[in-house]
């Protein structure tokens, strides 16, 4: 692949170098974390204290506050990882591919909380603890997915390789995805007839919506923190040595 | 002069592992191995099996292609003829071409031929049989084609065919679907139109799109 | 307010084990990723001072 060389120097592309980005993250980190326990917060009293019971399904609904969230943030984070991969493939820029190895594991944290809440959910619901459903099986293979991510990462040691190869894994794994949701829902319709996914068919009254929605919100933030978080952390491991590092640490 | 080194890499693989046999025969044991297993594990009942028996070989030759693809570029990254074939000006994603149809053609379509007598000891009805069959033909080139992106970005990596396995099978989900779903459509009595002609669209969008990131990821790796 | 009393909060009609399952579970997933960035950060800024400490015993 063609390696694009950009040179910019001004403006925002000053936080393209992971010493300018280092302490802008460290200043970011912990409004995202105020945002998300605010957001978590209010969102969690609509979804205990305000929104009503389900006609349907009683209080065990109440699970929707955390399984949609995490299923949207694990979808998401996949979307922006392969984006950070392949703006350092095509750019050759460093930070975008330690972007990228920060949002993994967050995503597969959403992939794995998506995935326990869903059957959790289930089980009262449906009554067993898995529905091979879908989405459920989709969420299933992304979590796949991201765990292929981290390894092929962690098994190579030169880290340029390691880099550049998770990164093309991850673009391939995601034209992949569509292909790979679209096969599995159609695999589902066909063996078990009109089977009903456990978000399908309810009707969501405002507050519950409301609800959900704040704690998406909520879901964004925490991501986001943790991502600039981790993302430090993998600066400095990577730039350990480093002048302007030994200053910033010290 | 494309052309010519597709032609003579073809060969040359295909030399190459008819000198090795073993490396394919033992693909092909396992394969049937695998699909013996089954009925050990799941008791003899024929209705059974019937049901299960093409999703069955199915996931055996899926797991039977991850294990050869190891060996797709690793001897020749190993003595150095990789790192030629970079250097040549035929383009490279021609000479992965190459070296995969040179790899189903010793190691996967032996496993094709010998699927339908396995059918067959699964008790499975001649008329899915010989859809399983088509199906697998069809398949097993896009398994490889995939599974050559995946043997490129594991090159000389520790934990190699195992992680290979584990970064390609999610991308196979798709036609496993299909193709199994072929077989148990038929079974059903339903049309296969749409199951072959899904598989078919796979099989040219990898032939197109596999060899060229089978490439990038060569050049990842050798860089 | 939905809930009559603290037990009926718990209790979640009978669903307790379900929705405390998964907000226990998610909690306890949060926390330990935070635990796990924060003790990453830790382990490579002390790997940073050493080698800082190395680079200053070579020049």
């Amino acid at each position: 692949m063609e390696r694009v060389e950009v040179q910019r120097s001004g403006g925002i592309w000053r936080y393209a170098a992971p010493a300018a980005f280092y302490p802008l993250a460290g200043k970011l980190a912990p409004w995202f974390f105020a945002l998300a326990i605010v957001l978590t917060v209010v969102g969690l009293y609509i979804g205990f204290f305000v929104a009503p019971t389900d006609f349907q399904q009683g209080e065990s609904y109440r699970i929707i506050f955390i399984h949609v969230p995490a299923a949207w943030m694990s979808m998401f984070l996949y979307l922006i990882m392969a984006f950070w991969c392949g703006v350092g493939l095509v750019f050759n820029t460093r930070l975008s591919f330690m972007m990228a190895s920060a949002l993994a594991p967050t995503g597969a944290l959403m992939t794995f909380i998506a995935l326990w809440t869903g059957s959790f959910w289930g089980r009262p619901t449906w009554g067993t603890w898995w529905e091979w459903d879908a989405r459920m099986t989709s969420e299933l293979i992304l979590l796949f997915l991201y765990i292929g991510f981290m390894s092929l990462h962690a098994a190579i040691d030169e880290v340029r390789r390691a880099d550049r190869a998770a990164a093309l894994l991850a673009l391939v794994g995601v034209i992949n995805v569509p292909i790979i949701y679209y096969s599995v829902k159609w695999w589902n319709t066909l063996h078990q007839g009109a089977s009903v996914s456990v978000t399908a068919g309810s009707k969501m009254a405002p507050l519950m919506l409301q609800g959900m929605l704040i704690m998406s919100l909520a879901a964004w933030m925490y991501c986001i923190a943790v991502a600039l978080m981790r993302v430090r952390a993998i600066i400095v491991e990577r730039e350990a040595g480093a002048a302007w590092l030994n200053e910033a640490v010290a | 002069m494309t052309a010519t080194a597709f032609w003579t890499l073809l060969k040359r693989d295909l030399l190459l592992a008819l000198r090795r046999r073993a490396d394919v025969l033992t693909t092909f044991f396992f394969f049937v191995i695998v699909v013996s297993l089954f009925p050990l594990g799941v008791g003899p009942e024929s209705d059974l099996l019937r049901s299960i028996a093409p999703g069955v070989i199915w996931v055996a030759a899926l797991l039977a292609s991850m294990l050869g693809l190891n060996r797709l570029f690793a001897s020749d990254f190993a003595d150095g003829t990789l790192e030629q074939m970079l250097l040549t000006p035929a383009p490279l994603g021609v000479l992965v071409l190459a070296k995969v149809l040179a790899h189903w053609l010793v190691a996967e379509l032996p496993l094709v031929m010998v699927a339908p007598l396995l059918g067959l000891q699964l008790d499975i009805s001649t008329e899915v049989v010989k859809v399983m069959w088509v199906t697998l033909l069809l398949g097993t080139p896009t398994l490889s084609l995939l599974g050559a992106i995946g043997a490129a970005l594991t090159l000389g990596v520790r934990g190699g065919g195992p992680l290979l396995s584990l970064l390609v099978l999610p991308l196979c989900v798709p036609v496993l679907i299909f193709g199994a779903g072929a077989a148990s459509a038929v079974a059903a009595g339903q049309d296969v139109q749409a199951h072959l002609s899904l598989l078919t669209g796979f099989l040219l969008c990898a032939l197109v799109l596999a060899p060229v990131g089978a490439a990038a990821a060569l050049r990842i790796a050798l860089d | 307010m939905n809930w009559g009393s603290a037990q009926a909060f718990f209790d979640m009609g009978g669903y307790g084990l379900y929705v405390w399952g998964s907000y226990g579970m998610t909690a306890l997933g949060i926390l330990l990723e935070f635990y796990l960035v924060r003790r990453r950060r830790r382990m490579a800024e002390a790997q940073s001072h050493r080698r800082q400490l190395l680079d200053e015993d070579n020049t």
